[in-house]
Parts: C-alpha cells; structure tokens; sequence
C-alpha cells in the first residue's frame, strides 16, 4: 500500500519526517510510509479507506474507535500507527467473512443492539476481544468489558443481550 | 375479509417487531456517516476557537498560517464579512457570529478556519493564527447578566441596551392570584435545571462541494433537518435553492444537536465557493461540547396553591432561561420558551400563570431541545419535582396525591392550565401498573424498617405527558415555515416501492418502521419497500427529525400517501375485475369482488395495471405524495417510578429498580419502542446523575471533553422494566401512533431525583440540583441543606 500525499515543493517535503511500517489488518499485509505523528485510526480511515472505524471523541473515552492488535482491545484514536509495526489489526470489516457475519454481528442485529450505529464497530470488536478470551462471560463480565464503550442510543440493556446471544451462538458451533 | 387477506405481521404490518434493515450496513461497518464522504480533490478545514469567554479582538494576524506548506485559505470574520457572511440569522430571529468580527462572546467561539491538504496541516496553521484579544469580564449566569452594571455583550445590536433577550408570558395571572388567595397551603420550590449536552458520539460536520462548471452546490451534512438548511443557504448565501443539494447522510446520534445551523457549516460552504475544490469540516469532541448547541440551564421557581384535602387550586411559575451569547433555540418561533406551558398537563389545575425571561450570558448558544419536544423536559421536571414537594408538605402519600389530581379518563378533551387541548390519557392506569410492578406497599415498608436501621432507600414517581408531533400548521413554524411534513411513495409495476419521507432519522429506524406503515395500509410486503431520506433532491419538502414528530407527523403522511395509492389501485382492480368500484371490497394486499369473494386482485397486481393496462383515460403511473398537517399534537404519557439506595457516608446512590409504563398509542414496531424508551431513560440516568458541564466564575467551559463531561456506559447504566399494558391510540392519527422517542428522557429525570429526596426524607432537604453528584448528596445529608448547581461568581 503507498499513501500519496501533495506535493508541497521539495524544501517542505523534506521537512516531513517518513518512518515506514509493516503490519497486517484484516489478513492482509501491507507496507506504509506514515508521519509519525498518524494517528492508527487516521492510518485506518484515510490511509486504507476502512471507514468502519469511528473517530468520536480523541481522548480513549468512547471507544468508537476500538479495533484489534494483535487481538486486544485498542482505541486506535489514540495509538500511533507507528506502533502497529509488525503488529496484526483487526477492523470491524474483518469481522465477517465473505459469505457470512460474524455471530457479534448477528447478535447486534437479532437483540436490536444498534440504533444510530456510530458506536456499533468499537462496540463490536470490544466484545470479540471479551469472547475470544471468556466464551461464557456473565451479564457483568459483559458490561465491564464494554465499560469504555460509550453508547448514547440504546442504553446497553439490548447491547448486553445482543453479546450474550453471540456469545451462546459461539459456543454452541464450537 | 375473506380467508386470502394476508397476515399483517408475517408481511412485516403495524406491531410486528421486525429486525431493523438499516442494521445489515451498520453491523458490517458500511454505514456511510459525514466523515466517510471522500471526494476527488477534497481539501480539510479546520477551527480555530477563541480561549477566552468575553474580548474585544484588537488585531488577527494570520500570516504565518498562510506560510504553511498545504494551506489553501484562512478565513477571518473580517473576510466574511466583505461577503456580508460574519454574521447569519438563527432559527429564533435572533443573529449569531460566524467567525467573530468585533468581540468573542464565549469560550470556544469560532475566529478563524483553515483549509489545507490534510486535516493535520490545518490543525498546525490554526495554531500559527495570532489573536490579540482584550479581555472583559465574562458573565456566567442570570443573575449577573441582569446586574445594572453587566456589561452589553450583545453591543452588536443597536436596540440591545441590556442582556435581556425576552419576557413572555401565558396563562391567567388574576385568576392564579384569586386561587392562591384562597389555598390553605403553599408549596414552594426553586430549582436550577443545569446546562446539558446533548453530545451524539458522532461530532457535526459537512463536506461542502461547490461545481462552478454546473454552479451546483451540494453539502454532505450532520443535519437533522436538511430541507430547513437548504432554505438556509438559499437565504443566506443567495445561491438559487434548485441549485442547492443538501445531503444528510447516516447520523451518528443528533438528540436536537444536529438542527441548528453552525459556523462550520456556512464557511466549509464559503471555502468550497471559493476554492472550487470539496472541503471537509469535521468537528472534534471538543469543539462540539463548547460550541454546539447544549441544552436547558435554565431556573424554575414557583409555587402550588393547595386546598388541605391536596385538592390542587392553582400553580404560579417563574423561569429565567441562560440562552448563552446568541439566541439560537430551535424552536416554534410562537413560544419564547418553547412548550415550558405543558407543564401539568397531566394534572386538574384549574388555573396558572406562567413568566419567563431569557438572558444573554457569555457561553455557548443553547436552548436546543435535547431529546425532547421543545422545553418541555424542563416544564415536566419541574411539575413532578413540584408535585413531590407538595405532597410533603401535606403529608400526603405521593400516589395518592397524584391519583387525587390527575385529570380523569372521561375528562378528556382537556384544556391544560396553560392552554394545551389534550385528546386522551389514562393517567391513574399508569400509575397503577407502574406501583404494582414496583410493589409499592412492600417497598414503603421496607423503606421504613430500613430507615431504623440507618440505611436510606428512595423511591420516586414521575409522570410525564409529552406535546409531541409539531405540529398543526396554525400554531407551529419555524421562521415562519409551517411545521408539516410529507411522503412520497412511488409504487413500481412489479409491486416493489420506494419511499421518501421530509423526515431525517438518527437512529429511530425510520427504513424499518415506515416501511411497516406501508405495509399495513397496501398490503406491500415491508420487506418490497426501500426508504430514502435526507437527499433535498429527492425528498419531498419536509421539516426533518426532532422533537419526536417523525411518526406524528411524517409517519402520518407515510399512511396518507399510501392511502392515496390504494384509492388509485382500487379503481385499477375496478377496470382488471370489470365491475364498478362500488362493488369492490379491500383486504390486505388484495380487492375482491363483494359478490363474489374469490374473484380478486392483489395489489401487486394492480400496481403492473397502473403501467400495462390502465383503462381509457386514467393517468398512468402509481406513485404519489401527501403532505400532512396534522390537527393536533399527539400526547403520549408515562408514569416511570425508580427505587434508590442512598449511602450516607459518601453520598453515592445506586439505582436498585427502574419501572416505565409508557403509553405512546399504537406501536409500530414494539422492538424499536422499547429500544427508544430505554435510551432514553438512559439519557434521564445521565442528566440526573453524572453528565456534568458547567462554567467557572472565569466563564471557562468545565466538562469540555469526556474525560470530564461523564456519560454513562454500561457498567453504570441501571436495567429497566418496560410495561405496554396502557394502550390510548391517538384519536387523530392515521394509524393511532403518538411520539415515544424522547418521553422516558422527559419524564425520567425527575423519577431519579425524586427518588433520592425521598430518601432524604426527615433531613429536611427539598432539592439537590442535578447532577445528582455523590459530593452534592454528601452535603446536603451532612449539612442538612439545598444544594444548588448554579455557576459561581466571583468574589473578588
């Protein structure tokens, strides 16, 4: 992947500084030349053009943002891409596969999880992060690890229900 | 009906809780919100905000930002203003700066804006942007704006010698006057209702995307109600409205945050004229707590007439509105202070009078109406937190005292004190749900068994009625633009539909739910309907999302506009059939012979009549629009009732129950209503105890960012239980639905504060103001006082 950027005359050019990185998001590789300063959700968004990621609040508190390194739980809003090299994300538009959805996805759409939908993908891959680690998680293990989640729609009652319906869907495959 | 009429709920009808179809793009990541817009060539602006509350500028100097490799344009308000574009009208015929000239009237306010390549550049040349500001003293409440000596902020009006912005009043002061001359007591009761945020998780912005070659403008935008902006821009920058498109694409959250008409937008619009090239604005957090519209900040006072018996003889009122430094609430331009009068609609108060001042202070334009209909969430905070303090002083239960002065079931239509016409409500049903489901004895008796043992459990009522669905054309507009709305729906020859709406959805699921109105009134598979909304130049005319008026007044015209389909296709099965249309019956999704039952035709049938074979003389096609104006409000009612747990030492309350009874009339899609109630009681859990953003005596914003400004996630969000058994269709509406979106964020509040003061009960403390924090009910149970929210000032 090449991120081009405008042309600024060769003195300005010179001034951005250029580290170039390796990682892979969503199963594909790719190699990036970013400015340091990038931030991982910028990289996401603008660089790759994988919108799914929301940018809410800058500041790790909404949780809009929320992909996977490396399988953890991240707020790319406040993660330099820089610190992705060599490292594995996972988007919300590696959730599903080709043919199917995801059983997160599912159970958002089933228990009416989503209103506005902005805090959908965060909330989404926070809760794969909390299955992939604790397949039987109680009510309360759902609503702590969606705790720097923020949700201004729902309420989270149907959130919660929507990651338990995964949750059983899940273990009934395995 | 024969034994061939379809099944309204496996067709996807009125009551089927059907999954929600915009979700199948959301869940995948596919939504397409403002800041997903990316066309060719598109440049980014960025703002720069003023630090101080209250300034002269003595000087901008923003040539080391025009130095920065990238940057394309710095706009100043002295560049606006040579486009006669400084300033702009609000939606309450007030002004408000675009980029400031003169002064800066609050923290946050807008002075310049950069475009450059990359956001990132232009967040740099901001910064190279050099104000030289001479500070004044900032105003951050009421009470100092009305000071003899305050000074002038708006002294860019020239007929504006204080910082008064109006007095209204309602209702019928002599007749108030007589009943209180006559109570046997008085209750009274002041309260602040603190500043809020509405606060979407998505920010506002807008791509703005001028065309010189076709001199079309269009805007991708955070708007509520695209068509009004349209109008906006058409006004404002005098471009021709044909040649205007106002684009809302998903929207992450509005909660009335999204209708005014901010600064961003009107430059990004500028920038792109000017540049010929897209330019994209899109706020951060920041940015949207300090300059976008926030809510409420407003202080009620008043008082109860009451007879011994708890009879209710008459209500007095008095508020004083913190409008911020620009009058800018969206609101039905007939009320000052929108519907504040439907306070007591709920109950049989045979007179009130009601005054209302509002004042320029020097903070953010407010007043917009956060997940609610117009002020009416202060009106009814006010009359439970009033009515609580009431029946204290009686010593009187609260269900009974409620009980006592509800309007009665056969008493409706009912004038309300301050003039509303209610058409229906069943109030004591409600409250008898709602104490049944809590167990209400049980819990009195739990409480004062609890009490002995120094334990402090609350509990709290609050009943809510909701003016929703702005609304009849006589008393309603905007700027002067009547409120109605409209639909068009276009029914193609293999039966399949497309539907547009004036309406704009922000999560309500309007492509599930008017789709399912579809359904119900032609027999169209839900599923064979697409819904479009948000696109000017496709959308019929309509005054968009807010105020919960979608299904009270667009979803009325999705039923009217399909009935006028089927008036067409009933003369279509006529002419297939070859009888009159007399003779025709219609069942869901079919028109039979009444003669002759299984002679008949299905509507998908005569929707390929409509474009094959229409008989001699009928226009062709099977598409059309209804704009509605309804005759009424709708007037949904609630009674929600929460149970608490107080800890004395450190003040920290812990929500034990949560019950809502919400009648909004017929439920289109149960699944979304529920969905709707409990957001909203989330919302009324975030106002009463933790969203917090205020002003230092400084005027600087405190809550300006989610570290600070603390919303609930799920962790601290209570469970609720939701009852439907009180249903009251709506007498007027096509399909007998009221408005719910908002209700349980209207009513719920005071349930929460109630329930606390209650526990409170033998302290001798009648109000705490929101948000109900920890460290305020820690002071009130040790110091056996008030605790007001209301900004400090300073002392020096």
């Amino acid at each position: 992947m090449t991120i081009v950027y405008d042309d600024l005359g060769d003195e300005a050019a010179s001034e951005v500084p250029v580290r170039k990185i390796r990682f892979t998001i969503n199963g594909q590789k790719k190699v990036a030349e970013v400015e340091p300063r990038l931030l991982l959700a910028d990289l996401i968004r603008r660089g790759i053009g994988l919108t799914g990621t929301h940018r809410g609040c800058d500041t790790t508190n909404c949780g809009a943002c929320t992909v996977l390194v490396d399988g953890k739980a991240i707020k790319s809003c406040t993660m330099l891409a820089v610190q992705v090299d060599g490292r594995e994300v996972t988007t919300v538009e590696g959730l599903a596969s080709a043919s199917e959805l995801h059983p997160i996805q599912e159970g958002f759409k089933q228990e009416h999880g989503l209103q506005c939908g902005f805090c959908t993908p965060g909330m989404m891959m926070a809760a794969k992060a909390l299955l992939d680690h604790n397949p039987d998680p109680t009510e309360e293990d759902v609503r702590w690890a969606l705790s720097g989640n923020l949700c201004r729609c729902t309420g989270y009652q149907n959130i919660v229900k929507s990651v338990l319906w995964a949750a059983e869907k899940l273990r009934a495959e395995a | 009906m024969t034994t061939q009429a379809l099944d309204e709920i496996k067709i996807g009808g009125l009551g089927a809780s059907r999954k929600r179809v915009e979700d199948d793009r959301f869940i995948r990541g596919k939504g397409n919100y403002t800041d997903d817009v990316v066309l060719p060539g598109m440049l980014h602006m960025e703002i720069l905000r003023s630090p101080l509350p209250h300034a002269r500028i003595k000087s901008i100097d923003a040539s080391k930002a025009w130095e920065i490799p990238g940057v394309h344009l710095v706009l100043t308000g002295e560049m606006m203003a040579t486009r006669n574009l400084a300033w702009m009208p609000t939606l309450s015929y007030d002004t408000q700066a675009v980029l400031a000239t003169d002064k800066v009237r609050f923290q946050g306010q807008e002075v310049a804006c950069v475009i450059a390549d990359d956001p990132y550049i232009a967040k740099d040349a901001c910064e190279a942007i050099e104000v030289d500001y001479e500070p004044l003293p900032p105003i951050v409440n009421p009470w100092q704006a009305l000071a003899s000596d305050a000074p002038v902020i708006r002294d860019d009006k020239v007929s504006q010698a204080d910082n008064v912005v109006y007095n209204w009043e309602v209702g019928d002061k002599a007749g108030t006057d007589r009943a209180f001359a006559q109570a046997d007591v008085i209750s009274k009761l002041e309260l602040h209702y603190p500043r809020s945020h509405p606060s979407p998780i998505e920010c506002c912005g807008s791509v703005a995307d001028f065309n010189r070659a076709t001199s079309k403008l269009t805007v991708y935008m955070t708007t509520q109600a695209p068509h009004i902006i349209r109008a906006a821009v058409a006004m404002v920058a005098e471009l021709p409205e044909q040649m205007i498109r106002i684009i809302s694409p998903d929207i992450g959250g509005g909660f009335g945050n999204k209708v005014p008409i901010y600064p961003g937008y009107v430059c990004s619009i500028l920038a792109s004229i000017l540049l010929e090239r897209p330019v994209k604005w899109i706020e951060d957090k920041t940015g949207n707590l300090i300059s976008t519209g926030f809510a409420r900040d407003i202080y009620l006072k008043g008082e109860m007439a009451l007879r011994r018996d708890g009879k209710i003889l008459g209500v007095r009122m008095h508020t004083d509105a913190d409008h911020g430094a620009f009058f800018s609430d969206a609101q039905p331009s007939k009320f000052k202070i929108g519907l504040m009068h439907s306070a007591f609609a709920a109950y049989d108060v045979p007179v009130a009078h009601l005054t209302a001042r509002g004042l320029y202070t020097n903070k953010a334009p407010g007043g917009v109406a956060y997940r609610c209909s117009f002020r009416v969430t202060e009106a009814m905070f006010f009359q439970e937190r009033m009515v609580q303090a009431a029946a204290d002083d009686l010593g009187m239960d609260q269900a009974e005292f409620r009980r006592m002065n509800f309007v009665k079931d056969d008493d409706f239509p009912h004038r309300t004190p301050f003039g509303f016409l209610t058409d229906s409500g069943q109030y004591a049903k409600c409250l008898d749900v709602g104490l049944a489901a809590i167990g209400y004895e049980n819990f009195r008796k739990e409480q004062a068994e609890a009490r002995e043992r120094g334990r402090l459990l609350g509990l709290g009522i609050s009943t809510m009625t909701e003016p929703l669905g702005a609304g009849n054309s006589r008393e309603y507009d905007i700027l002067g633009i009547k409120m109605f709305d409209s639909a068009d729906l276009k029914v193609h020859m293999t039966g399949k539909a497309i539907l547009r709406t004036g309406a704009r959805g922000q999560g309500q699921g309007h492509e599930t739910t008017w789709a399912q109105i579809v359904a119900h009134e032609l027999g169209i598979p839900a599923d064979d309907v697409t819904v479009e909304e948000g696109d000017t130049d496709t959308a019929p005319f309509g005054m968009g999302t807010y105020a919960s008026r979608s299904t009270p007044v667009a979803g009325a015209a999705v039923a009217m506009v399909s009935r006028k389909i089927r008036a067409k296709a009933r003369k279509l099965a006529a002419h297939l059939l070859e009888v009159s249309e007399e003779d025709i019956e219609w069942e869901l999704g079919r028109f039979y012979v009444r003669s002759s039952p299984g002679r008949g035709v299905t509507i998908q049938e005569c929707a390929m009549a409509a474009y094959s074979n229409m008989p001699d003389g009928m226009e062709p096609g099977l598409e059309n629009t209804a704009y509605y104006d309804p005759p009424n409000l709708t007037w949904p009612f609630a009674v929600y009732i929460v149970t608490v747990e107080v800890d004395p030492e450190t003040g920290v309350w812990d929500v034990l129950r949560m019950v809502a009874v919400d009648d909004c009339g017929v439920r289109i899609n149960p699944m979304i209503v529920e969905g709707q109630i409990m957001g909203g009681l989330t919302e009324a859990y975030a106002m009463s105890s933790m969203q917090f953003i205020t002003f230092d005596a400084d005027g600087n914003c405190v809550g300006s960012n989610y570290m600070d400004y603390l919303l609930p996630s799920a962790w601290e969000t209570p469970g609720y239980e939701l009852h439907s058994e009180v249903v009251t269709p709506c007498p007027h509406h096509p399909i007998g639905a009221k408005g719910i979106g908002e209700c349980a964020a209207v009513g719920g509040p005071a349930a929460f504060v109630n329930a606390v003061i209650d526990a409170l009960t033998g302290t001798g403390v009648r109000n705490i103001d929101m948000p109900v924090l920890p460290d305020r009910v820690w002071e009130a149970i040790t110091y056996r006082r008030d605790v007001s929210g209301a900004p400090p000032v300073r002392q020096d």
